[in-house]
């Protein structure tokens, strides 16, 4: 179980290169994104391996917020208000 | 043999993830990097999420588990095509080799794919 902890926090180290490197602001966007779902799946992991059945909630909190957080960026990009 | 079912999941869920995440840091440009940590990414938190209900069965962290599969199944699409559009509005370039781009076409704009030097 640690070892798949570990293998996905070095995927979660690609989309942190993304994220500092990407030439576009949609490219820090979308590898913020994935960042976001790649903690939500690690914290699923430790809430396997620790026993701690509440920590399956912050993983959905998680995915709720980076989902939130990128459609308004997208509406940012696009150049409209969020209500439209 | 429901924990070798599980201990699978969880393994394919994990490669995927990561191979996506290399996806991201491999291809050309904006919209093939986006396609391909969409996918995989999707398919790979399924994955994980399918193994950790297999693994702890019908708790309250294998239904919720369930739930946020359910959820990331639903949401990461979405964000993905909605942040493909405002770039494409914003006037992110596509890679110089793309043969087609019927959005501007249908639209009747400029090309914007960039220009090979």
């Amino acid at each position: 179980m640690t070892v798949l902890i570990v293998v996905l926090s070095f995927g979660a180290f690609f989309c942190l290169y993304r994220a500092l490197q990407g030439p576009s602001i949609p490219d820090r966007a979308i590898a913020v994104d994935i960042m976001g779902v790649i903690f939500c799946s690690i914290t699923a992991l430790m809430a396997l391996k620790l026993k701690l059945a509440y920590l399956i909630d912050l993983s959905i909190a998680i995915a709720v917020i980076s989902f939130v957080g990128t459609l308004a960026l997208a509406k940012y990009l696009e150049g409209r208000s969020l209500d439209d | 043999m429901i924990e070798v079912l599980g201990w699978m999941s969880l393994c394919v869920g994990v490669g995927f993830t990561v191979l996506g995440c290399l996806g991201l840091v491999r291809f050309p440009d904006l919209y093939n990097r986006m396609q391909a940590a969409t996918k995989c990414v999707t398919l790979g938190t399924c994955g994980i999420m399918l193994g950790v209900f297999l693994m702890s069965g019908f708790t309250a962290l294998g239904i919720k588990a369930l739930l946020c599969a359910l959820f990331v199944l639903i949401t990461v699409p979405v964000a993905a095509h909605a942040l493909a559009r405002g770039s494409l509005i914003f006037g992110v370039k596509l890679w110089k080799h793309t043969v087609k781009d019927e959005f501007t076409d249908d639209r009747g704009g400029e090309s914007i794919i960039e220009e090979e030097k």
